[in-house]
């Protein structure tokens, strides 16, 4: 068994993230467009220069042609790629490894989704025809059975579990509120947060992320031709994946305190990328915080926190924008929004932000680490996908 | 000698308080409580649940289901088919629906007696009427089912002495096909034309059994009204009448004989005498002697059992799941239709909750996968029915956003008795009741229905003792 990784060997040299809001005036093929054009300008490239294409979309097209058509790509190999909620990022590590295979010189990730023309709440997906017997929970639902969980394991009191998981949604809102391309740019108090409106099990309206429409795209090339295209490439360091088997669902040892899936995930990522002490040598870190309690346990599965104690790091502010690692700090989901094919691209931005040093003075961390990870994850505890990166902007 | 090996009658968990009745609407109700099916229950799903009481106390595989019912979820299509594949009966048992009236239901009873072979009997009715209506005041929904067979296939618990009939055309309460309206002429004039069919039809029977009515022990009379019920009772000559539950359970429609029945058994002692008398459009008479036997296959869950275990529901709430007041569902896309290939090859699954199991680790897999947890053998499985099986709940959860005919969605993740684990949906169950370690069986629900097509599944729900 082997993952080898491709640690510096390939670089993202521009990148381009439409504002992720209801876009109620701008289509899927807008989004695109937007997304795209902002991209080849940050690299300074045309379309041409592109050798191939890699999107990623959960829902809003078909085919390679969905990105093709809006593009007018000229005779150009183009890729979608589906993976729940990681879609995006799986878009991103496929055109890396293209690149570093050789087959390409330059490649391109997008993601994008128009969540909000389906007139429903929330995110939908049509099952393919089946026997009728499968769950037709809400995510929202399914995560919502991990908070009294967690309690339960590690002794929490339900109050001070409550407050920290009412500390992840203010924080994001914190940071969210700071970012002009954020879904929701207001600090939300505790207070309201806390007496939001149940949704399922504990989780109010404000422990859920936002749903947005949205867009953003990578460009990659060989890392020793980086620097032709800009002074501050980003070096990819790691890319992992981890597609679940579902047992969760079915075993009777999983108890819904940890998502085994991500911590996997995070073992190949930090040995692919020579990291020993992740809460140490990343300075920041993008999250899945679809629901407050998801971000809760990630610190734990991504080793930021020892197990059982992630609600205490969160309440000391450990992740807080100019805390000791910064998480979400362009808001994350739950305040950045969520356009499921667009929001791994979207973490890489905010990365790509941050290492150039080019957040703004409002929001720019404060660090002399020069390492980033993004974690993606799709699906549910119990039966979940698990992507992360982890981004440098130095070689070594 | 021929007779009921074993039987089960199954009452619904809600109870709708009929002075809610006037309350809401103005008008109708009375005194006492009706059952009421769940909003994911249906006739089919009621008779399933009847007939796994009854297949509990029996070794037999019945090679005939006969189900009769007049509110059926298909036409063209047999219902019967659905209640086969869920108690896992064998494939070459004949399977039929008896319809469309209520008189079918007494009627498959005789037919299985004076048939050959295992047979089980399942009859099942859901009954409402116009908001308001004494027939839906004086409703109530169940399902019973009777194995019956020779005693050379099981032992009887009570045998089949004679059944007779009395038959007449007259119009005492009819319903379109589709309509949710049975219409009734005047209840006078079917209590006069009742009185004499019974009273022809209980002669001929005692005579036919060369036994007087004072030998019979208990009697149970079906009728459309407890008026009627209890003025042809009287005049039968026996000692004891069984109550016909219309305060607490309602008038079962086709449901009733077998409900009563099931009563009936529940109530005698062995080697007593006992008569069920049905009058729908005509007069059915049964007489059975009950054996030594009956004792020992009394179901694990009683008529009685049933009754006291019951919980209100609000009328708003029962006008919904009855399709009489639309609510506002959740705004969430609404099921898609079921695929019936797909579903034709999950049988075993989606109809009888079977699962696999692992012959060498012998974990638990639900659904049934081919391949081991570990990824190693490949169709190293067997069967693993979990219809049957109790388990505890692990963690739960309310689902407030998700698509329900009833929101809100009451979901727990379920580890049962010997292995396997299973997140399910919970029915008859109050957000509140929920917690971690309660006990729960599985029963089987219509998730929902989209192009006239149901979807069966199962649920699960908590283990309630009285």
């Amino acid at each position: 068994m082997a993952s080898h990784g491709i640690k510096d060997q390939i670089a993202i040299i521009g990148m381009g993230c439409t504002n992720f809001v209801e876009h109620w005036n701008l289509g899927l093929d807008d989004l695109i467009v937007n997304a795209a054009n902002e991209c080849y300008s940050s690299v300074g490239i045309g379309k041409d220069a592109v050798d191939a294409y890699w999107l990623g979309t959960a829902q809003g097209g078909m085919s390679g042609i969905t990105l093709a058509r809006p593009l007018q790509l000229q005779n150009k190999p183009v890729t979608r790629v589906e993976n729940y909620c990681a879609t995006g990022s799986e878009a991103l590590r496929q055109a890396a490894y293209a690149v570093a295979s050789g087959a390409y010189d330059i490649a391109m990730a997008l993601g994008v989704e128009k969540t909000k023309d389906s007139g429903f709440q929330g995110l939908n997906a049509t099952p393919p025809p089946n026997d009728g017997t499968g769950r037709t929970l809400t995510a929202a639902a399914m995560f919502s059975m991990v908070t009294p969980a967690y309690g339960k394991k590690f002794g929490v009191d339900p109050n001070e579990l409550r407050e920290a998981v009412a500390r992840v949604a203010w924080k994001n809102h914190y940071n969210g509120a700071r970012n002009s391309r954020a879904q929701f740019r207001k600090e939300v108090s505790m207070e309201t947060i806390k007496n939001s409106p149940k949704m399922a099990g504990d989780l109010g309206l404000f422990d859920c992320a936002g749903v947005a429409d949205g867009a953003a795209a990578a460009i990659v090339c060989r890392a020793q031709d980086a620097h032709k295209y800009t002074d501050k490439p980003l070096f990819i360091k790691a890319l992992s994946f981890v597609a679940g088997n579902g047992s969760g669902l079915t075993d009777p040892a999983y108890d819904y305190t940890t998502f085994p899936e991500i911590a996997a995930c995070a073992v190949d990522a930090y040995e692919q990328a020579g990291i020993t002490n992740p809460s140490k040598q990343i300075a920041l870190a993008e999250v899945h915080d679809c629901f407050t309690i998801t971000e809760l346990v990630l610190m734990e599965d991504l080793l930021f926190s020892e197990r059982g104690t992630a609600w205490r790091d969160i309440l000391d502010g450990r992740f807080d924008l100019h805390g000791q690692l910064p998480v979400n700090p362009d808001g994350g989901l739950k305040s950045f929004g969520h356009p499921v094919g667009a929001s791994g691209l979207r973490m890489m931005f905010e990365a790509w932000l941050q290492l150039r040093g080019e957040a703004g003075a409002d929001r720019q961390i404060r660090t002399d680490r020069t390492l980033a990870l993004t974690h993606n994850l799709g699906g549910y505890p119990g039966e979940m996908v698990s992507f992360i990166s982890i981004l440098g902007s130095q070689l070594g | 000698m021929r007779g009921i090996s074993s039987w089960g009658a199954y009452l619904p968990y809600r109870r709708l308080d009929k002075t809610q009745i006037a309350l809401f609407v103005g008008q109708g109700g009375g005194k006492g409580t009706r059952t009421v099916a769940s909003f994911d229950e249906d006739t089919t799903t009621m008779a399933v649940e009847a007939g796994r009481i009854a297949l509990r106390r029996t070794s037999v595989m019945p090679t005939q289901l006969m189900f009769a019912t007049v509110s059926p979820t298909y036409t063209d299509k047999t219902n019967a088919t659905i209640v086969h594949a869920a108690l896992r009966l064998d494939d070459s048992a004949l399977c039929i629906d008896l319809g469309s009236s209520v008189r079918s239901a007494m009627g498959g009873l005789i037919l299985a007696v004076r048939s050959s072979g295992v047979n089980i009997v399942a009859s099942a009715d859901i009954r409402s009427g116009l908001a308001g209506s004494s027939e839906e005041a004086n409703s109530g929904d169940a399902a019973a089912a009777f194995v019956i067979c020779d005693e050379t296939d099981a032992p009887l618990a009570a045998e089949f002495i004679g059944a007779t009939s009395a038959t007449e055309e007259f119009i005492d309460r009819w319903r379109a096909p589709g309509s949710q309206r049975t219409k009734t002429w005047d209840e006078k004039f079917s209590e006069v034309t009742y009185a004499p069919l019974a009273q022809s039809a209980w002669k001929k029977a005692l005579q036919d059994a060369g036994i007087q009515a004072s030998d019979i022990a208990m009697v149970a009379v079906s009728s459309p009204s407890a008026r009627i019920s209890s003025a042809v009772a009287a005049k039968l000559g026996v000692a004891r009448v069984l109550d016909n539950l219309s305060a607490v359970v309602g008038i079962n429609g086709a449901a009733q004989p077998g409900v009563l029945l099931a009563l009936l058994l529940e109530q005698s002692e062995p080697d007593q005498i006992v008569a069920l008398v049905s009058l729908t459009d005509g007069a059915d008479v049964m007489l059975f002697r009950t054996t030594k036997h009956l004792p020992l296959v009394q179901p694990d869950t009683t008529v009685a059992q049933q009754l006291a275990c019951g919980a209100p529901i609000s009328y708003g709430r029962f006008l919904s799941w009855r399709t009489m007041l639309a609510i506002e569902p959740p705004r969430r896309p609404e099921p898609q239709r079921v695929s019936a290939t797909a579903s034709a090859r999950n049988e075993n699954w989606k109809y009888g909750f079977v699962g696999s199991r692992d012959t060498t680790t012998g974990a638990v897999h639900l659904p049934p996968l081919r391949v081991s947890a570990d990824g190693q053998r490949t169709d190293n499985m067997k069967d693993a029915p979990m219809a049957d099986v109790l388990g505890t709940i692990a963690t739960f959860t309310i689902d407030r956003l998700a698509y329900s005919p009833s929101p809100p969605i009451v979901f727990a993740v379920v580890d049962f008795d010997g292995g396997g684990r299973f997140p399910v949906e919970l029915c008859d169950i109050d957000a509140d009741e929920i917690s971690i370690g309660a006990r729960v069986r599985m029963t089987f629900r219509r998730l929902s229905i989209t192009d006239d097509i149901p979807n069966y599944f199962w649920k699960a729900t908590l283990v309630r003792t009285p």
